[in-house]
Formats: C-alpha cells, sequence, structure tokens
C-alpha cells in the first residue's frame, strides 16, 4: 500500500494524472516523489505537495484535503485508490478498470468517459458525473458509479453503457443523450430528465416531471431491477428495503429521438 | 470381492457411464411455485438421449439467486455441445419463456460459453432491450405479462452421463420402497441429476434389439418374468428389479451418488445391488461399486 498525504495546498489547480496504481505499482517512494504534476501552468512534482510512505503497490491510500487536486486515477486500469477527504475534478475520468472509493465529496466530472471499473462516493458529486465532455459522442462505457449523496446536472450524459447510482438528488438533465446503460436515482431529478435519450434506462424513486416527448406504458415489476439490486448488494452497496421487489411506471421516450430508452418510476401506490 | 451391507450382496461390477455436456439453468419466479412450474416443463421429455435428444432434471432449490427471487437449478445433458445448445435454446424458448413471472440465468459462468439468450432475443421483434450488469448481458423481451429477462451465455461444461445402479429386490412393493430412499439420499448430492419418473426407471434398456428399426429394446437378463426364457441375471428370490440412472458435472458428483444410492438402498427385502454396463466397451467412464463404497463403515 502506498500512502499520500497533502503536506501543502496548493494555490492553483493541480493536475494529477500521474497519481494512478499503474504508475505507481513498480515505483519506489522515491520515483514517486518525483512523478511530475502540473500546478497552474507550472511543472512540479508529486514530492511539492504530498508525503510519500510505501512503494511498489497497486493499492493507494490519499489523505487530506484533495479539493484541488484534478484527474486522481484517471486512465487507470487496476488496483484501487482510497480517499479520505474530499476531491477536485476528473476522478477516474477515462478509467479503464480498478476500483476507487472515497469519503468524502467529488468535482466535475468524475468518472467521465470511463470504460470500466467502480468509483464509490461517500458524499456529493459534481456535474458531468459519469458523463461525455463537450464535443465526445460517448460519456461513460460500461463501470458502475455509486455517491451516496446527491450529484449536480448531466449525470450520465450520453452514456453508452454501465450503471450510476445516485442514492439522493441530481440536478438537471439526468441521462440526456444517454445512447444506453442505467441510472438510478433514489431521490428527486431536476428538469429535463432523458433529454434526448435514445436508449437506456433512467429509474427513479420520485415523481419525475417529466418531458412531454415521453409516453406512459404500463405498471409492473421490471425483472432486471431486482437483478441490479442484488447486483449491487453483492457489491456491498446497501438498497433500501422498501425499493425491492416494487411497482414501476414505465415512460418510453425520447419520441424526439428513437424513443427506445425509458423512465421507471418506482410506483407509491 | 463381494461386499455385504445389511445383507445385501454388492455384486463386484461397475458402471459404465459417458461423456456428455452439460449445461445448468437457474429459474427463478415470483414464488417457487412458477419456478417450479417452469421447471418442470424444462425437465419434462428429457429421461434419456435415446428417444428425447436430452437428458435433463432439477438440480436443487436455490435460495440465493441472481435477482434475489426463489430459484430452481436445472442440468440438462446432451452426448454434444451443438445439440445442448439447441436443447437449451428450445426449451426456454418453450417452457421457461412461456411461464408467468419467471426469470432465466446461467449457472455455469466460468465454462465455455454459447449464446442461449441471444437467440432467444428474437421473439422480441427487434422490441428487446440488452442491458450488460457486471459484466454479463442480458435480455429484457417484452412479453404479454410484462417482461421476460434471460442472460444472452450460458455455459457449457463436460459432464458424466448414465451413471446407474440396479436395485434387485424379493418383492415390488420393497423394491419400489429402497429404491425411493436412494433417490432421497442422491438427490442431495450437488451436481448430479436423476432423469428418470421419481428418478426411477422400471425399464432399463439394452443396447439393440431383435428388431433392426429398434436402437435399445428391454434389459431381458434383468426382466424378472423372463427368468426361464433368457440367460438371466436374476438370483433366485428376486422379483422385481429398479434402476436409478444419474448424471453429474463430474465423476467424483456420481460416485459420491452412487454411494449414497447404495448405502441407502440396503434395506430388508433387498437382495442385491448390481449395475449396468457393456463390458466396458462403450463407455468412457466405469463406476466401480465396491470402490465407491471403499472406506464406508456398515454393518
Amino acid at each position: 500500500m502506498i500512502t499520500l498525504t497533502i503536506r501543502a495546498q496548493p494555490q492553483a489547480p493541480l493536475e494529477a494524472g500521474s497519481i494512478t496504481p499503474d504508475n505507481f505499482q513498480s515505483k519506489s517512494a522515491d520515483q514517486i516523489l518525483n512523478l511530475p504534476v502540473t500546478h497552474g501552468n507550472e511543472r512540479t512534482l508529486i514530492g511539492d505537495f504530498f508525503d510519500v510512505d510505501g512503494d511498489g503497490s497497486a493499492e493507494i491510500v490519499l489523505n487530506g484535503d484533495l479539493s484541488r487536486v484534478k484527474n486522481i486515477g484517471a486512465g487507470m486500469t487496476l488496483g484501487s485508490i482510497r480517499i479520505n477527504g474530499n476531491v477536485g475534478m476528473h476522478l477516474g475520468a477515462a478509467m479503464h478498470g480498478g476500483e476507487i472509493k472515497v469519503f468524502g465529496s467529488v468535482g466535475d466530472w468524475a468518472g467521465a468517459e470511463m470504460t470500466g471499473g467502480k468509483i464509490h462516493v461517500t458524499g456529493d458529486a459534481g456535474h458531468g458525473l459519469g458523463g461525455a465532455y463537450r464535443g465526445s459522442r460517448h460519456g461513460m462505457n460500461r463501470g458502475l458509479i455509486v455517491v451516496e449523496g446527491s450529484a449536480g446536472n448531466e449525470v450520465g450524459a450520453a452514456m453508452r453503457r454501465g450503471l450510476i447510482v445516485v442514492k439522493q438528488n441530481v440536478g438537471d438533465f439526468a441521462g440526456a443523450f444517454m445512447i444506453a446503460g442505467s441510472i438510478i436515482v433514489f431521490g428527486k431529478m431536476g428538469i429535463r430528465a432523458g433529454a434526448g435519450l435514445l436508449r437506456g434506462s433512467i429509474i427513479t424513486f420520485q415523481e419525475p416531471e417529466l418531458l412531454p416527448t415521453y409516453r406512459y406504458d404500463c405498471s409492473y415489476n421490471p425483472a432486471f431491477v431486482n437483478l441490479l439490486f442484488q447486483t449491487l448488494r453483492n457489491d456491498g452497496i446497501s438498497i433500501p428495503v422498501e425499493h425491492a421487489g416494487g411497482c414501476f411506471r414505465r415512460y418510453s421516450g425520447d419520441f424526439n429521438r428513437l424513443g427506445k430508452g425509458e423512465i421507471l418510476v418506482y410506483d407509491q401506490r | 470381492m463381494t461386499t455385504f451391507i445389511n445383507g445385501v450382496e454388492i455384486e463386484d461390477t461397475f458402471a459404465e457411464a459417458f461423456g456428455m455436456w452439460c449445461g445448468r439453468v437457474i429459474i427463478t419466479a415470483a414464488d417457487r411455485k412458477w419456478a417450479y412450474e417452469a421447471a418442470n416443463k424444462m425437465t419434462g421429455f428429457a429421461t434419456s438421449i435415446i428417444a428425447c435428444g436430452c437428458e435433463a432434471g432439477i438440480e436443487s432449490d436455490l435460495d440465493q439467486t441472481p435477482d434475489g427471487r426463489p430459484g430452481v437449478s436445472i442440468l440438462i445433458f446432451a452426448p454434444g455441445k451443438d445439440s445442448l445448445a439447441r436443447h437449451m435454446r428450445d426449451r426456454i424458448g418453450q417452457c421457461v419463456l412461456t411461464c408467468p413471472t419467471t426469470a432465466c440465468f446461467n449457472g455455469l459462468p466460468g465454462s465455455e460459453q454459447v449464446s442461449i439468450g441471444g437467440q432467444v432475443r428474437f421473439f422480441g421483434d427487434t422490441f428487446q432491450i440488452s442491458k450488460i450488469i457486471a459484466g454479463r448481458r442480458y435480455w429484457r423481451i417484452p412479453v404479454m405479462e410484462g417482461e421476460f429477462l434471460i442472460e444472452e451465455k450460458f455455459g457449457l461444461q463436460r459432464a458424466v452421463g448414465g451413471g446407474n445402479i440396479l436395485i434387485l429386490g424379493s418383492d415390488p412393493q420393497c423394491t419400489l420402497k429402497a429404491a425411493e430412499f436412494a433417490v432421497e439420499a442422491m438427490k442431495r448430492v450437488p451436481g448430479v441429476i436423476l432423469p428418470f419418473p421419481g428418478g426411477i426407471v422400471r425399464s432399463g434398456s439394452k443396447v439393440g434389439s431383435r428388431y433392426k428399426f429398434l436402437k435399445a429394446s428391454t434389459n431381458d437378463p434383468f426382466c424378472p418374468s423372463l427368468r426361464g426364457v433368457v440367460s438371466s441375471a436374476i438370483p433366485d428370490g428376486v422379483n422385481s428389479v429398479l434402476e436409478i440412472v444419474m448424471d453429474g458435472l463430474d465423476i467424483d458428483a456420481i460416485e459420491q451418488a452412487t454411494r449414497q444410492g447404495i448405502l441407502a438402498a440396503c434395506i430388508p427385502g433387498i437382495r442385491r445391488i448390481a449395475a449396468g454396463n457393456y463390458g466396458g466397451h462403450l463407455g468412457k467412464f466405469k463406476i466401480y461399486l465396491n470402490k465407491v463404497l471403499e472406506g464406508v463403515h456398515f454393518k
């Protein structure tokens, strides 16, 4: 296990894409201290900001307030990162494998365009969670993101595959232009959820403000929701018992586009 | 060397079993009743590959299932991969897809995979929806009741078919009772099914027939009513013979089931436990009755 503890708070955002298990697993503590990070417009070293303990491991622990540290775990393919504190933007963006657990909140674009692996956030998440960067065709494409708190706008925007679970509320445009995959929101969704959705599923447990381009189909108990919940439980993610095995109202849409997606609304009755 | 258990002779012989391919299907439903409805239909007319093309049976009840609902595990066997995949597709399509509230999952995830749900999905007529959950693809097929969920790929593995024991008793009643005891004991062995009605065969067969068009016919050496007519294998005092045929995921499971079956069947009125074989010339596996009892302490 390699432990990094922040010693000096960066004055400008710190681009720390070099903090990945892939980079660390074969390096000594000295080599890790000398890995590059970008502080504002300056090239600096990890050692300028962090104390490092341990070497040669794909298990990383980060301690301290990392709200200004960006790109941690970006593109990682293996191993694990555990963060004790808040963390900045682009956490695990484009990651391919491995696991990130954050005991705190994360900034915008966490898990953006990821293609595998797992991110678990005990606090809140910013905008663009698992989404697509501006100009990109696809957001998240496989993998799992779980946020115990709330998330911002454009959760899962243009996502292609994978699963995003938000235990509390999400902002506007959740699942906008989603191509496939699943988003589960236990709290309230902002306006225009599923706008431009091609395929894919948005599952929500509070009454949403639906776009007029969605059509009601039926009220039923889709078996795949049970499977999703059971899979999450097997992953150690708690699902409120009252939400298991319930009935959902199915709305098809977005009929502005293909109309092969769906919003499933938990039927409280 | 001949062994005796509770005064029952265990013949020094072996059962001859064959290499087969096996798949495991997990059926879940809203309650156990409907899981069993689907399972019983899917394993119907699947007693012997001789005429049914495959052999299938219910392996066990399941409390822990992929979707958390009550479930049943089924094992299905066929001589080849292609024929097994075809039987699985057809039986799931006709017996599980059609059954209210069911969903269908692969029970052998680590083995060679074939597309089953990937074929059944076409029933959805382009309205089917794909979901990848924890790296495995599932198909949601809209049906009149709501939605049928099936995993895309099912695992197949090499397995063993045709293990057996023969229970030779003094009368039909005690022979049937002994066979029932044996079935109860053998059903508890994981990875084993007994494909015949109630797990018991009353009409064991031999290869071939005096009729040229028939592949298998009655096992006349073990028919009590033919004792005076043919070269009989039935000792004096035996008036009924029942067979228990078993298929298993591996030879260890078959041997364990054979052992449990023999021990349970040795009750008063049973004269001999034997096994069916073809002289060792046909099957890949030989299950020696005395060998499976090694290490077992009995009176």
